[in-house]
């Protein structure tokens, strides 16, 4: 930008005349917003990612609380999903985490009125420090859980290591309960997956109809039926998402639930049908250029040779439009991948992995949604549904990518 | 004579606005307790004595804000928390809490569904994946569609608490943005079971009998909450700091009277006694 602004801009300085002032003022002004705008983008994604970051610093125990065991028991660490099970009841047994074989009784601050009066605990929780120190010192099968206190010091019980979550096991991880308690479950495999099948479901549906609809608006159609088809096709991008939302919620959930005798219509292909409704303007529009940009003397090559039209739309034009094609194809799922309100609605946001497309999932941009409002900012949380828009962004990056790299291939 | 007019006028917008902020009290929290709250201080309001401002965000919002000191009134729709408790304490202050009004949830299904009563140990079974079939509660041999809210409100913790006995539920829970599409999911779904307040009536739908002690089964009417033998109730909460109890407490007593809780039951809400 330096260069162009030496090279171009400098040597109008030199001229006095107003005309010339102006015209720098107009080139300052376009580059200083183009500048801005680089910088912004710049600056949203590395917000995005300096707090999604933090997911992995963090502990997955709840900010500010303990977990602890009295100094009898052998067990000094657990796993966060085994004291999501403790706390499930689920594991019932200081054996099945490494312990003595004894029963493990849960304890949290919220039950101390059912072990000491008002008056040990004092009216202004003064004594609570005694109070725990007591219960941890005589329950030796306790998993005791509460607020992290200066009183403490010469703590009688012994602390249970709780980590973070490392970026494997949070890609890995099938268990999304970030607001359990006392530990966080962060596992995004459920939600990745989620969003994946819908999109892949939703370019499956939209490419046979957008293709089709794209070659009859450019090879077949008469000019006046495109002019009333094109505008229609482009009101389908106006019609806002949580629209689509509604009429899928009221419409094409019952509908997929009757069709496939489902116990339930909020599902995957419900999501897929929305989002290849909404995806199908950007596809048609898009491969419709392509196949319009093929030049005029190759289809007039290909009917001289006594090709017919179906034939030479199959073996001239498709392959001539293919690259085109690939982008409305690549920018379709890229458009299906990012939407959040119509899905949301539709496919159910139960964060289980998902084994069929006639089954309830949750996406990412639905979860982040869903979420953000909620999780308490900068908490960790709020940290992870940073890093989940991190994944979701990577995710579209590596799709636009792969257009552009297709695109330099297909103009050279 | 025009500038002397809009010198006048200045002086007294802001005397005005100076009078107000005197005694505006500010009220924020729970989403749940926003149409009452809205509702006590546009009739209060009208008296003169005060403003009353309302702002949602939820109870961790309100509560956090009284820690803070920028709101005088947090609505909470569940106790505070000994770590909300103990933060208060640190700024030395003391917290006073003050019950408002009381919350019932009712368990709806589809009115095609056999079953019309369940004991919490069955709803808990429901809610954590155990139970999956309608038969292993009396009812045809249909799988059962769990509906249940997004984490992010109030009248999840208030289930979970409850009702789940603090288990998480299943990862095959639905989660639902809001009341209104879980009716609309259970009315158009044979096999499910799901959770809404009990303001959102519907003839969709119908209300599950809930026992807790596995004898008794009591409907989820206004009435039963409100003499307590409906056990699917939670009080709503305001909390204050006792240094602010001059101002702050005519207004809290405004709504605990018999005309604020005439304004808690019009608004749908289970009123004190």
């Amino acid at each position: 930008m330096l260069g162009y602004w030496a090279y171009n801009v400098q040597p109008l300085f030199k001229n006095k005349s107003v005309k010339k002032v102006f015209e720098v003022f107009q080139v300052g002004v376009l580059a200083t917003s183009s500048f801005i705008t680089s910088i912004t983008v710049l600056l949203i994604i590395f917000f995005l990612f300096k707090e999604g970051v933090n997911t992995f610093r963090k502990s997955l125990l709840e900010d500010g609380y303990v977990l602890s065991v009295s100094k009898s028991n052998p067990v000094s660490e657990i796993s966060p999903l085994d004291i999501k099970d403790i706390f499930d009841q689920k594991i019932t047994n200081w054996k099945q985490v490494g312990g003595n074989d004894d029963s493990i009784q849960l304890f949290s601050v919220d039950d101390l009125p059912k072990y000491y009066t008002e008056a040990q605990i004092g009216t202004e929780l003064e004594y609570i420090g005694t109070c725990l120190n007591n219960y941890v010192a005589t329950h030796p099968r306790a998993l005791a859980y509460f607020p992290q206190k200066k009183h403490l010091e010469n703590f009688a019980g012994k602390l249970i290591k709780v980590g973070s979550v490392g970026v494997y096991e949070f890609i890995k991880g099938k268990e999304w309960l970030p607001t359990a308690k006392p530990v966080a479950q962060l596992g995004i495999l459920p939600l990745l997956l989620g969003t994946l099948w819908v999109s892949l479901g939703a370019i499956l549906l939209a490419l046979p109809f957008g293709l089709a609809t794209a070659i009859f608006m450019a090879e077949i159609a008469h000019p006046t039926a495109r002019k009333v088809l094109r505008p229609v096709i482009e009101l389908l991008a106006g019609i806002p998402s949580v629209v689509y939302g509604f009429f899928g919620l009221i419409v094409i959930v019952p509908f997929v639930q009757s069709v496939f005798r489902l116990d339930v219509g909020e599902t995957a292909l419900s999501g897929s049908i929305i989002l290849a409704i909404m995806a199908l303007p950007t596809i048609i529009s898009i491969a419709e250029d392509a196949i319009r940009n093929v030049p005029k003397n190759m289809r007039e090559a290909s009917l001289a040779m006594g090709a017919t039209q179906w034939q030479t739309i199959q073996k001239v034009v498709m392959p001539y439009a293919r690259s085109g094609i690939m982008t409305a194809v690549v920018l379709g799922i890229g458009r299906a991948v990012g939407e959040t309100m119509a899905v949301l609605m539709v496919t159910g946001n139960a964060a289980n992995m998902p084994h069929t497309f006639l089954q309830p999932v949750r996406t990412i941009p639905a979860t982040i949604a869903a979420e953000l409002g909620e999780a308490s900012n900068g908490g960790l949380h709020y940290s992870a549904l940073f890093a989940l828009g991190c994944i979701l962004f990577l995710l579209t990056m590596a799709l636009n990518l792969y257009v552009q790299l297709r695109l330099k291939k297909a103009y050279k | 004579m025009a500038p002397h007019l809009k010198l006048q006028a200045l002086v007294i917008i802001l005397l005005a606005s100076i009078s107000v902020a005197a005694q505006n009290i500010k009220l924020k929290g729970s989403d749940t307790i926003l149409p009452i709250a809205q509702e006590e201080a546009s009739v209060y309001n009208k008296r003169g004595k005060a403003t009353v401002s309302v702002t949602g965000g939820g109870s961790g919002v309100g509560l956090a804000a009284l820690v803070d000191n920028t709101t005088d009134i947090a609505a909470a729709s569940r106790k505070i928390k000994m770590e909300e408790k103990l933060k208060i304490k640190q700024a030395g202050k003391k917290v006073v809490e003050a019950v408002i009004g009381k919350d019932a949830l009712a368990v709806i299904v589809n009115p095609a569904n056999r079953v019309d009563r369940l004991t919490r140990e069955q709803l808990e079974g429901i809610y954590t994946g155990i139970i999956k079939n309608w038969k292993q509660v009396g009812g045809d041999d249909m799988n059962i569609v769990v509906y249940g809210r997004e984490s992010s409100s109030g009248t999840f913790e208030f289930f979970k608490e409850y009702v789940n006995n603090r288990k998480n539920f299943a990862a095959t829970v639905l989660a639902m943005q809001a009341t209104g599409a879980i009716v609309q999911s259970v009315a158009q779904t044979k096999g499910a079971v799901g959770y809404i307040g009990l303001a959102y009536e519907n003839a969709r739908v119908r209300q599950l009998l809930i026992s807790y002690d596995g004898k008794t089964y009591i409907a989820p009417t206004k009435a039963n909450a409100k003499n307590g033998t409906y056990p699917i109730v939670r009080p709503l909460y305001a909390y204050y700091t006792a240094d602010n109890e001059g101002k702050v407490k005519p207004f809290v007593d405004f709504i605990q009277s018999g005309e604020g809780q005439a304004i808690v039951s019009k608004v749908g809400y289970i009123p004190l006694n």
